[in-house]
């Protein structure tokens, strides 16, 4: 595209959890990059590390954690910078919005104060007043109404969408260019969740936002994603453009991933989903780590891990990918 | 917010009744002759002064019938005289009072401030060395007897160290400020002199900190507790993704989520604090309601024993509706009609 650096760069993070000296990596050398204005999404089941990872690149990891590997924002390495300089940057170059919009917001202060302070701890300099004032503004910009009267109630004064709005709320407060969004519809009513959905979407056009959206659900992906990442077991298993990976899935993984999306135009009995649950941390099986759920697999899955197999900006870490007789999926 | 401020109001003086009663009910059930306190014993013997110390304090009517006086007289204020120091029971309430409420509230101050501190520093800091200490500085603080930790500390830094006073309020010397509120460090101030208002906190430190240390043992475990559960909150790393620091992170948005509870267990570990005060002013010649009661207790002072219950009943309520109105301001979860 151009010199400018990718606005997100993610080379070979690995985020590993240890007890008494021995680690288990619940993330094992992720790589990703989100440009400006892009919309990257990346799905996986849960424990698959997707959310981890992308903590452990704002240094909000758990305590304890180990993490190595690069974080690239605007070309300036993330891995290792002071917390302060991190600090500096969290909430007002790279924000983040969290699952349950409830338990993400301080109970005891009020919703104003919440967004006032995420706007005052970047612009020390601004009064209270204007600070309150910009919150009133953002709460219109998430199409709450009544901003002014809605900004001295508390959090359990809201309903979920309305919650979830006022986290978007704060997240943009300071003109990001980043915005994580870790499964931000998940804890929502499936018609909360379009609403929500159409926020975002429309926020990160109107700002321009590079937005990296965390999901379980694939299909939410479909109508919003950029490009998208498959992750499983802690590692990127397939990238591809949204609609190149719908019409062209390349592991296995993504397949099944597909055909569980409910498709409300056919009549099914029973919803497709995949056989088994991903495996425990530190319990990875020999060669793919897929290789025990996969539909496909064959005696070279259970002793070699696959290589990245590449067609043009499409890729997917399977022996068979691009290549496979089409399952049953 | 106002009608349950006012609800709780209106059932106060019910509630005060039912302490009146109670305490008048439970003083006359003693086994003690009250007379033995008015009548000295060579005395006993002269049926002619029995009957008149009787008829001039009341005793030779019926239960009910003093009970009525009685009552009635507390409406006008009168709340009788005392046997041993023949002046009015409120007189010396009124005196004593402030000395107690001076010492619980700095013991309050001082168990607060040490316990919120090191909860917190306690539940950051989890299961290092600062973990460790503050629980047993907490352990030490709510298993040593206050009589026993009185003495102790009076010996080492008043009698070896002689870094701070000995008992009482002021110095043995000094001569006190004109009283006023009774509480001694507002009188001095009051007085303008501010080397007796120095010399009041100096006496003060001890016996709040013998008091306070006990209270702080409870609310430290009770606050490392509620930190570490509301540390590990969703809305903790939402501050954190804020770009907000730990110092803010801890005290703006942890800190301020376990105040619900801590505020009630400051409020109720008053009624601990009163008690535990009976003890600390005998040991630190403090002349409050503990050693009142003590001497009252002691002398079979009826006017006094019961003057002595009631007031320490009222503030109890009182504490507990302050209690309850903080836990309302500090949790707008709750909603009250």
């Amino acid at each position: 595209m151009s010199a400018h650096p990718p606005l997100f760069e993610v080379r070979d993070l690995r985020v590993a959890f240890g007890r008494n000296g021995f680690y288990s990596e619940a993330v094992r050398g992720v790589s990703l990059q989100v440009d400006h204005g892009e919309v990257l999404g990346i799905v996986g089941e849960s424990g698959s590390g997707k959310s981890v990872g992308m903590l452990a690149a704002l240094g909000l990891q758990p305590e304890g954690a180990r993490v190595t590997g690069s974080v690239k924002f605007k070309g300036r390495e993330l891995v290792g910078l002071p917390r302060r300089e991190l600090r500096a940057l969290r909430g007002a170059r790279i924000a983040m919005i969290f699952q349950d919009p409830l338990s993400s917001l301080n109970p005891v202060m009020t919703v104003g104060a919440q967004i006032a302070e995420a706007v005052r701890l970047h612009n020390p300099d601004l009064s209270k007043r204007a600070a309150l004032d910009r919150a009133k503004d953002l709460l219109a910009l998430v199409t709450i109404p009544q901003p002014d009267r809605r900004l001295q109630q508390y959090p359990h004064e809201f309903s979920g969408g309305m919650r979830q709005r006022v986290m978007i709320a704060m997240a943009v407060a300071n003109d990001p260019d980043l915005l994580i969004a870790d499964e931000p519809t998940t804890a929502l009513d499936v018609t909360v969740q379009a609403q929500i959905m159409e926020v975002l979407a429309d926020l990160q056009a109107r700002l321009k936002l590079g937005l990296i959206l965390i999901t379980h659900d694939l299909g939410v992906l479909a109508g919003h994603a950029d490009r998208v990442a498959v992750v499983y077991a802690g590692q990127v298993v397939e990238q591809a453009g949204v609609d190149d990976l719908f019409a062209r899935p390349g592991h296995p993984y993504t397949r099944g991933l597909i055909a569980s999306i409910p498709d409300m135009t056919v009549e099914k009995d029973r919803l497709f989903s995949i056989d088994g649950t991903p495996p425990a941390l530190g319990r990875l099986p020999e060669g793919c780590p897929f290789n025990p759920r996969c539909v496909v697999a064959q005696d070279i899955c259970r002793r070699e891990t696959p290589p990245v197999r590449h067609l043009p900006d499409h890729s997917a870490a399977c022996h068979f990918a691009f290549s496979a007789p089409e399952s049953a999926a | 917010m106002t009608r349950y401020i006012l609800r709780r109001l209106i059932a106060m003086p019910f509630l005060v009744l039912g302490i009146v009663t109670l305490a008048f009910l439970l003083t006359s059930v003693t086994k003690g002759d009250p007379l033995t306190a008015i009548v000295s014993d060579r005395q006993m013997n002269n049926p002619e002064i029995v009957a008149a110390a009787k008829a001039k304090w009341g005793l030779d009517r019926s239960l009910p019938e003093r009970y009525v006086i009685y009552v009635g007289n507390l409406l006008t204020g009168d709340m009788g005289t005392s046997f041993i120091t023949r002046r009015p029971v409120a007189q010396d309430v009124l005196y004593r009072l402030p000395a107690t409420m001076e010492l619980v509230m700095a013991a309050m101050v001082v168990g607060a401030t040490i316990g919120i501190s090191l909860g917190v520093l306690a539940a950051y800091f989890r299961n290092t060395v600062i973990d460790h200490a503050a629980r047993v500085f907490a352990l030490f603080g709510s298993s040593i007897p206050v009589f026993w930790l009185g003495l102790a500390l009076l010996y080492v830094f008043s009698v070896q160290w002689g870094v701070l006073p000995g008992p009482g309020r002021l110095d043995a010397r000094a001569t006190p400020p004109p009283l006023v509120t009774g509480f001694m460090t507002i009188d001095t101030l009051l007085a303008g002199n501010l080397r007796l208002f120095l010399d009041a906190v100096w006496h003060l430190i001890l016996p709040a900190f013998v008091l306070g240390w006990a209270v702080a043992g409870t609310i430290s475990r009770l606050v490392r507790a509620n930190m570490l559960e509301i540390l590990s909150r969703e809305f903790i790393l939402t501050a954190r993704a804020k770009g907000a620091g730990e110092f803010r992170v801890v005290i703006r948005h942890a800190l301020r989520n376990t105040m619900v509870p801590t505020l009630t267990v400051i409020g109720y570990s008053f009624a601990y604090l009163l008690t535990g005060a009976v003890l600390t002013e005998t040991i630190f010649s403090w002349p409050g309601m503990g050693s009142y009661a003590v001497d009252a207790a002691r002398g079979l002072d009826f006017p006094a024993i019961i003057g002595v219950t009631i007031v320490g009943g009222v503030v109890f309520l009182v504490t507990n509706l302050l209690t309850d109105i903080a836990y309302v301001v500090a949790n707008p979860r709750v909603r009250l009609g």
